[in-house]
């Protein structure tokens, strides 16, 4: 770098460049903020979902699984395992529920977690929330 | 070491480099369950070991911060650190604090940690990398602010280097930025939009500014060259940084329910990403070529060009490779993310750290400069076993990734996902072997402590 340019060139431009690309992404954010309603599904968000999620959080699910693509690659891909399953909320609750307490010999296994009903009820409709997300089209086919 | 307070940083390394054990460790039994399906099975399912494995890296980053932090803020600032004894202490709270997290995710089931902890209160955890208990993560905060208040006010007694204000601002921001870590909120939809705020603000945003002002001193050490040049670089290298990297958060917005505009911004943003890096690489190579000593540390000097490199490549190259939305559309959560976060979050953050640990520890054990040449000898080859291995886990996992994107999501009769895993389980052997010379190479990298400690000191080469 040559003399002409300073150091307290440098340093102005990364203080204004930060400070504007700062602010511009707070204002994409509030215009993301209000477009979502029309995109998010929020007026799916039951009692019955805000439970599953919350089941879905205190068993990390997230730890080998991805949900729209986020999470960890062990496990298959959630965000549209509802529309996967046929569209049947009962499909998913009865996987959960037949998973094998010792696993299966040699193979990835889903962990037995022991749910109740209205448990399993709130995962699957968390499940079906999640899968009318406007996701601009993605997973590309019904695999995740 | 100029300054007594400065020995603080020494506990604060130790720790890094054991929990460096831990995460390695359980990375091995996480690739080996890829594999092996029903390994430790249920003792340790996959998720608690990814847990582990996440975390402690997490952890031992921030611990290798703050002891960079604690050994280099009062030699730039020329005064001893405001409160050694806050050191120190919050040292074992945050010890004391890791060791207990890890030990109830191996413990108990996931769900009792829980309700042991009383998530119900202000639910934060089973987020991915968040996963902490609340509790913990309010011990992360207290030690935050008690790591901040202590280097702020050294920083502000003291004089104020360029190294130091960028430091702090970058040591600020993962402060501020961790509090989203107790927004979630039942819309998944906004959830994932400022868990974002967190993970990608942190790694790909200040986190950089952390890095750049480790690698800014060690350089400025090492090779004696005028720090009005090294600080200039620093600030247009975090510049770049920032204006692409803000608004490349966009990058994660394209499929998670959020506006389609994003997928515009996050690609023409993320895709300059690589430029901060680039420059890095050609300042770090620049800076050792015009150097006007020769530093006795060889070691320290091969990491801080290393880190360079590797950032570069990991975080630059392979994070190009799948940022644009029409790649990104096949590439999304699968094993070519995974190839990008090993390589990257190995380049940036694991050798920034071992680079200031290098280039401290020695003068920390009681040494000048440097250590021995057979102590340097063998950290040297830790260095290209760790470094040589991890480029191979990447390249493994980045043929898994193109084979799984192909049948899963690209062909005319895509498979399941676990037919899938069972068609690229090759490469996961191939993985788990380079991951297991990668534990070589660490073994031979803490040898490296103990070998050669009652040799003389290594003399710097005289150039004729």
């Amino acid at each position: 770098m040559s003399g002409t340019f300073t150091k307290s060139m440098a340093r102005n431009i990364f203080y204004g460049g930060a400070l504007f690309f700062f602010l511009l992404f707070v204002a994409l954010t509030f215009d993301t903020t209000q477009a979502l309603p029309k995109r998010d599904n929020r007026a799916a968000i039951t009692p019955e979902v805000a439970l599953g999620k919350r089941i879905w959080e205190e068993h990390d699910c997230i730890g080998c699984h991805t949900l729209l693509g986020e999470g960890a690659y062990f496990a298959p891909e959630l965000g549209n395992v509802y529309t996967r399953f046929g569209n049947s909320k009962e499909a998913i609750m009865a996987f959960i529920k037949s998973r094998p307490v010792q696993g299966i010999p040699g193979r990835r296994s889903m962990p037995q977690f022991n749910f109740t009903d209205e448990e399993l009820n709130a995962l699957a409709e968390f499940l079906k929330y999640s899968s009318e997300i406007n996701t601009n089209g993605w997973p590309p086919n019904i695999q995740g | 070491m100029q300054y007594q307070s400065q020995a603080v940083a020494r506990p604060y390394f130790i720790a890094a480099i054991v929990l460096f054990v831990a995460q390695i460790l359980f990375g091995l039994v996480m690739g080996l369950q890829y594999v092996w399906g029903d390994f430790l099975f249920p003792e340790i399912p996959f998720n608690v070991a990814r847990m582990v494995h996440t975390n402690a890296l997490i952890v031992w980053l921030l611990f290798g911060f703050m002891g960079a932090s604690y050994y280099l803020v009062p030699e730039e600032a020329e005064t001893e650190l405001h409160a050694p004894w806050l050191a120190r202490l919050m040292f074992w709270v945050f010890l004391v604090a890791a060791g207990l997290t890890v030990a109830g995710y191996l413990l108990v089931p996931y769900a009792t940690l829980a309700k042991l902890t009383m998530n119900d209160l202000l639910p934060t955890m089973g987020r991915e990398f968040l996963e902490q208990p609340t509790i913990t993560k309010i011990g992360i905060v207290i030690v935050a602010l008690a790591f901040l208040y202590n280097i702020g006010m050294t920083v502000l007694r003291g004089r104020k280097t360029v190294v130091n204000l960028v430091l702090l601002l970058g040591l600020a921001g993962l402060a501020v930025l961790f509090l989203f870590a107790f927004y979630v909120p039942d819309n998944l939809v906004l959830d994932k939009y400022y868990w974002w705020w967190v993970v990608h603000l942190w790694v790909e945003g200040v986190w950089e500014l952390i890095l750049g002002a480790i690698l800014a001193f060690v350089l400025i050490k090492v090779t004696g060259v005028d720090r009005e040049v090294i600080e200039k670089w620093l600030y247009v290298i975090i510049a770049m940084t920032l204006i692409t990297g803000i608004i490349g958060t966009g990058h994660h917005y394209y499929w998670i329910g959020t506006p389609k505009y994003w997928q515009w911004w996050g690609s023409v943003f993320s895709a300059m990403e690589p430029i901060p890096f680039f420059m890095m690489t050609v300042y770090a190579f620049n800076m050792v070529n015009r150097r006007r000593r020769n530093h006795p540390n060889k070691a320290a000097t091969l990491w801080a060009l290393g880190t360079a490199v590797m950032a570069f490549l990991g975080a630059g190259v392979w994070g190009f490779l799948h940022t644009l939305a029409p790649v990104n559309y096949y590439t999304h959560g699968s094993q070519i993310t995974a190839a990008h976060g090993h390589m990257a979050f190995y380049g940036a953050y694991v050798m920034i750290v071992l680079t200031i640990i290098s280039y401290a520890m020695p003068m920390l054990r009681g040494r000048n400069a440097a250590n021995s040449n057979r102590s340097q000898v063998l950290e040297m080859w830790s260095f290209w076993l760790m470094t040589v291995s991890m480029v191979f886990i990447t390249l493994f996992l980045t043929g898994a990734g193109i084979l799984q994107v192909y049948l899963q999501r690209v062909s005319a009769t895509p498979q399941p996902f676990m037919a899938v895993q069972e068609q690229i389980s090759l490469f996961y052997w191939l993985r788990e072997i380079a991951g297991v010379v990668f534990l070589i190479g660490l073994v031979v990298y803490i040898a490296s402590f103990f070998v050669g400690s009652r040799d003389p000191e290594a003399v710097p080469e005289v150039t004729g």
